[in-house]
């Protein structure tokens, strides 16, 4: 497995799913919504994001609703890793389910600043700080959801199951 | 075994499960409100063939259209029109329209709620149905895609924390100050990944009214279930609600918690969540000249009878503070016919209280906005930023008597003061 490299986008602690995916713009197509995405906190933050960019977060990253649209928001935004101290137990599952790797390391957040260069080891189980040289180390996801995410979300897999049903 | 414990595993077929474990089980029960449309955009984006995607089971999946009712723009009228016709072509039997209320207290209403039963919702307040003893939590659209099909799930067994709330609770204080109690002192994350157990003479006290505000807020404190034991009260209430059989669950006396807390409600004082995290609680008495534009008592928390009550009495011969503009919205239009029956509304408006319809639009920012610099006190279940209207408004949460109290006031307000 490949060492991925990428810019910290730094956020707090408790970012919650209203913050994320703001209600008022919940009926958007998800290419205008994401114009929105952390807009209470950080207005037009999508104009400053680049693909590949990964996010680095403190605690009960996504927190609150069970909305989806906070979490594809963040994919469309281009993220596929959300680094944080812990993450709230749905906006995992729907990381899980929509491809987003969330790594989740107590303290981590101190390791990095915003811009800083993030090389994550998915084998090692393992984020640095390129610039810094620290480590900390996590725990790769367990089988189940793992192979959910590898198929890029739970909904390929369902794809699969009903064309087997019905071809 | 734990009563979650016991749930999971007698729905993935095993004689035991263990936390950490995981596990593929099935559901007994699946609701979707709103995120129904989302549920049809994301099938259709990710390639599947709608006559390919069937309801694995029409009598266990429930769609409540209850977020924005009735609908504030044009966007949310189109986007409920294609929901409909997204039902029909899934040949629903419980398709429940922008009637009969918040789809929370629907489920529990039409008894789709049943004790010891395994119930995911596409909405985080699927955690209140633990108040039936059922172990209920919330997913994201694409998964419950999955369950809609599947009729399963996985799921990673959780530890199971108890929390025992002793003694009898000071008048006007509510089962809601108890979870805000909690989240100031362990913290929004104190449950986090982890079951909560609800138990105590306090508990067994409270009527289910009470208890669903602590199985509904039990997200709050990150859990992925609250449950709580099947006494009488919730025997007789569902036995009312449906003819379906079902099997209680309880917790073995030698069950394995990661985590005890004791309660001593007697000692618990009307709580406020300040802006913007309902972790970030103080002592009602503590909050000084916070005045408040805006009053609500509505949501798939609160607006069931027992809140509307509580707001009726505390007004008795009291006037809403010009200041203040007074929502109340129940929770569905059986709640709402029962209060109108009981006289409630009349009295509510004799004291300067608006009544609204049922629906999420109060808590979630789709009816009854704040405009920027503006403060409201809740009683809902969240107070995140921007949650009602403008980022630069204020939300704090409270109980329907604190919630009232300040109404009375124009202030953020310890309702003891004014009972």
């Amino acid at each position: 497995m490949e060492k991925i490299r990428g810019r910290v986008r730094k956020f707090g602690d408790n970012i919650d799913t209203d913050t994320i995916a703001p209600g008022s713009t919940l009926q958007f197509p998800v290419d205008e919504m994401k114009k929105h995405a952390f807009s209470p906190i950080y207005p037009e933050f999508y104009k400053t994001v680049k693909e590949g960019d990964i996010i680095v977060a403190g605690g009960n990253f996504g927190c609150g609703s069970s909305r989806e649209q906070a979490t594809m928001v963040v994919k469309e935004l281009g993220f596929r890793f959300v680094v944080c101290e812990s993450m709230a137990r749905i906006y995992l599952r729907n990381c899980v389910g929509l491809g987003i790797y969330p790594i989740l390391i107590e303290g981590v957040s101190h390791l990095f600043d915003e811009g800083d260069e993030i090389e994550i080891d998915l084998q090692r189980g393992e984020v640095k700080n390129v610039r810094a040289g620290k480590t900390a180390s996590f725990e790769p996801l367990s089988e189940t959801p793992l192979r959910i995410l590898n198929a890029g979300g739970i909904i390929p897999v369902l794809k699969k199951i009903t064309e087997e049903v019905s071809p | 075994m734990t009563a979650i414990e016991k749930i999971l595993a007698r729905r993935s077929g095993r004689k035991k499960t263990s936390p950490g474990e995981y596990v593929t089980a099935k559901i007994d029960m699946a609701m979707m409100p709103d995120a129904f449309g989302l549920l049809r955009t994301v099938i259709s984006k990710g390639g599947i063939r709608q006559e390919a995607f069937r309801v694995w089971d029409p009598e266990r999946f429930v769609v409540v259209l209850d977020h924005r009712v009735p609908p504030p723009t044009l966007a949310n009228a189109e986007n409920y029109k294609l929901s409909r016709e997204f039902a029909k072509k899934l040949n629903m039997k419980h398709f429940y329209d922008v009637f009969p209320g918040i789809g929370h207290q629907v489920m529990i209403e039409k008894g789709f709620v049943r004790p010891g039963e395994l119930i995911v919702g596409a909405d985080s307040h699927t955690t209140t149905y633990g108040a039936l003893n059922a172990a209920s939590t919330g997913i994201g659209a694409s998964e419950m895609a999955y369950v809609v099909q599947t009729g399963e799930l996985w799921f990673r067994v959780p530890e199971t924390i108890k929390v025992d709330i002793r003694g009898k609770f000071q008048d006007t204080v509510h089962s809601k100050d108890v979870i805000l109690f909690l989240a100031g002192k362990y913290t929004t994350e104190v449950a986090q990944y982890k079951a909560i157990e609800w138990t105590g003479s306090a508990v067994d006290e409270m009527n289910l009214d009470s208890r669903l505000t602590m199985g509904n807020m039990s997200v709050e404190l990150g859990a992925k279930f609250g449950i709580f034991r099947a006494d009488q009260k919730v025997i007789d209430y569902v036995r009312s609600r449906t003819d379906k059989p079902f099997e209680p669950v309880e917790s073995d006396p030698d069950a394995v918690y990661a985590q005890k807390y004791q309660v001593d409600a007697p000692s618990i004082e009307p709580q406020v969540a300040l802006p913007h995290n309902v972790g970030n609680v103080v002592r009602a008495r503590d909050v000084k000249d916070i005045k408040i534009d805006q009053a609500v008592i509505a949501s798939c928390c609160h607006g069931r009878i027992e809140d509307l009550e509580i707001a009726v009495k505390m007004l008795k011969g009291k006037k809403v503070h010009p200041g203040v503009r007074f929502y109340v919205a129940p929770a569905s239009w059986e709640i709402y016919k029962e209060a109108s029956e009981k006289g409630l509304f009349s009295r509510l408006i004799d004291s300067g209280v608006m009544i609204g319809n049922p629906s999420c639009g109060l808590c979630t920012g789709y009816q009854g906005l704040l405009a920027a610099g503006e403060k409201c006190i809740a009683a809902t279940p969240r107070n995140f930023k921007g949650r009602m209207g403008s980022p630069d408004s204020e939300i704090y949460l409270g109980s329907p008597a604190t919630v009232t109290a300040s109404a009375i006031r124009g202030k953020i307000t310890d309702p003891r003061e004014v009972m």
